[in-house]
């Protein structure tokens, strides 16, 4: 385990409900690391408080119990070193593709002069193959190019990490494809550490080093963490000829569509197992097909491989 | 090519509309009973009125004259009671001018802060509720007794009558701003004045443009009345002082220019709503 970069440490958030009276718990008790250079996704069911995590994380929200560590920092509000991808782009529609980069750039470094923050955000539209686009409005750009204009407003800030709240959801399957493309390229370029929310088991095993599970909210908890076991050079097109890709996939959706339910209908883990999420590698057996007839459900060739219930926390 | 045609049959259609109530106008006011038997000598001093059932409202070519007549030589001072339309016209205008660049001063930045802060919205919720419906004539003893200048007096009244919507409009369109909009700012670490500037103001002006341009339309409709209450100068006092020297022509041709004075200030604020709009 290497150092933990971004130290999520027994993060609770509570709502006052409906009635104003009681209070509702979104989860309890989160614990887990990502580390630098690595790219987490976070998967569950609307209401498990996902992008709750992510809004503590950015410093919009602030945890009702527990804390978050990030480069050695208590995260005590918004910072120009996490930058947010927003699920609904957030362009400023009266400001072109440019200047909606330029007001990012501009509060990044006040004290650049115009034409070095022109300079600077060209450099970043260009990245995301928007130079030629740049004098339009949101109103005027396509979904996609709104949500490239809004990565390189997040990575014109030169953050130390990404987090991205369901960035492509809102997306056709064929513009989340190459922007998935271009998250992949921009990644291998910069290293950046990313946290990101996703609705799709297919884009958490494109993207991601490690994918954590959350149980159904309300009171909802991180099931465990899979470790994405697929090469690190992976691309769309391949994705689904890779020897682990069927078990992994199908982990996830097992949890998804059964286990996130039942977990949540269960009573919570003892504290002790909550600081330390087990870590799964879902991996194909040798065993082909039609051999693992013993083998329960539909996910016949999977196997999960339980390795250390006690990986590390950062102290 | 359908909407050229639809923009030319609607001009054909608003001409043959003008030509309908001109002539209407025309047949209504020109004198066609039967003549009246009386003395010559006092037929000639009574005039087509007495003699031929004449109305003694102007037809359309008399008003016309006379609007010809305002419009060659607008700018002639003679005197306290006879004065070019064009001077009582920007008279009227410097009032509402003034009245209303006072209130947008003062709308905006409370505005802003009722937005902005729910208690200081709530705290002044009652006061702004109460001040609204009063008509601004209202005022008009009190800014008398109170300022003791007709003509500024006029201009508080200009004042308080613009202020409402303005001030309403402002702060319901920072109240809501787009909470992604003000998440960007924040992890941007944008402070509070380049937020308001940067993100809120752009984010609210076309709902503010909308309370500006509400503000200038009431403005121009009291200033006739307030003008008429105060005297002296002014498109209002024109209007009442040629009913008092009853000359209805001049009247007609007055009403005349306050419409296309309205329509060209509405037509301003227009164009700065168009100026600050965004497509989303």
């Amino acid at each position: 385990m290497t150092t933990a970069f971004i130290s999520v440490q027994g993060l609770t958030r509570r709502f006052p409900d409906v009635s104003g009276r009681g209070e509702l718990t979104v989860f309890e008790d989160l614990w887990f690391n990502v580390a630098e250079g690595e790219f987490a996704c976070i998967i569950g069911h609307s209401g498990c408080g996902k992008s709750t995590i992510l809004n503590i994380l950015a410093g919009l929200d602030t945890p009702t119990d527990g804390h978050i560590i990030t480069a050695g920092k208590h995260v005590e509000g918004p910072s120009l070193d996490r930058a947010v991808i927003f699920q609904g782009h957030a362009l400023m529609p009266w400001l072109s593709a440019l200047g909606n980069v330029e007001l990012a750039v501009a509060s990044r470094h006040p004290d650049w002069t115009r034409r070095r923050v022109r300079e600077h955000a060209m450099k970043y539209l260009a990245l995301v193959h928007l130079d030629g686009s740049e004098a339009k409005k949101p109103a005027q750009l396509s979904g996609g190019m709104k949500q490239r204009v809004g990565i390189a407003r997040a990575l014109a800030i030169e953050p130390r990490m990404l987090l991205m709240d369901e960035p492509f959801s809102a997306l056709d399957a064929l513009t989340r494809g190459a922007l998935q493309d271009e998250v992949i390229a921009i990644r291998k370029a910069t290293r950046k550490t990313v946290f990101m929310i996703t609705h799709d088991v297919d884009e958490a095993l494109l993207l991601a080093d490690k994918i954590l599970l959350m149980t159904n909210g309300p009171k909802a908890w991180i099931a465990e963490i899979v470790e994405n076991t697929l090469p690190r050079e992976r691309s769309r097109a391949e994705l689904h000829k890779l020897p682990n890709y069927y078990p992994l996939r199908n982990h996830l959706i097992e949890f998804l569509v059964t286990r996130s339910r039942e977990m949540a209908a269960s009573s919570a883990p003892a504290p002790a197992e909550l600081r330390s999420p087990p870590l799964v590698r879902p991996i194909a057996t040798f065993a082909p097909y039609g051999a693992a007839a013993s083998a329960p459900g539909p996910e016949a060739p999977v196997v999960a491989t339980r390795l250390s219930a006690a990986h590390a926390t950062a102290a | 090519m359908t909407q050229k045609w639809l923009g030319l049959r609607a001009a054909l259609l608003s001409l043959a509309l003008c030509g309908l109530v001109l002539g209407t106008w025309s047949l209504a006011t020109s004198g066609s009973g039967a003549p009246v038997k009386m003395d010559p000598e006092y037929a000639k001093l009574m005039g087509a009125t007495a003699t031929h059932g004449k109305s003694a409202m102007p037809g359309p070519a008399e008003v016309g004259a006379k609007l010809w007549q305002h419009v060659k030589d607008p700018f002639y001072d003679k005197g306290t009671n006879d004065k070019g339309i064009g001077i009582q016209l920007a008279y009227s205008i410097a009032r509402v001018g003034l009245g209303y660049l006072l209130a947008v001063a003062v709308a905006i930045p409370i505005g802003f802060l009722i937005g902005m802060s729910p208690l200081i919205g709530r705290a002044l919720d009652p006061f702004i509720q109460v001040m609204k419906p009063i008509s601004p004539l209202a005022w008009m003893p009190l800014a008398l007794y109170t300022i003791k200048d007709s003509s500024i007096s006029a201009i508080f009244v200009i004042f308080i009558c613009s202020l409402w919507p303005m001030l309403i409009n402002t702060a319901f369109g920072v109240a809501n701003v787009r909470r992604d909009w003000l998440n960007v700012a924040k992890t941007l670490e944008m402070g509070p004045g380049r937020t308001a500037w940067r993100v809120i103001l752009p984010a609210a002006a076309p709902t503010i443009l909308t309370g500006m341009r509400i503000s200038i339309g009431i403005a121009w409709l009291v200033i006739v009345a307030a003008e008429m209450l105060v005297g002296g100068t002014g498109i209002g006092y024109f209007v009442w002082n040629e009913w008092n020297n009853l000359s209805i022509t001049n009247v007609i041709a007055a009403i005349l220019f306050i419409g296309v004075v309205g329509m060209a200030l509405d037509q301003l604020m227009a164009w700065l709503q168009r100026l600050v709009a965004y497509a989303d």
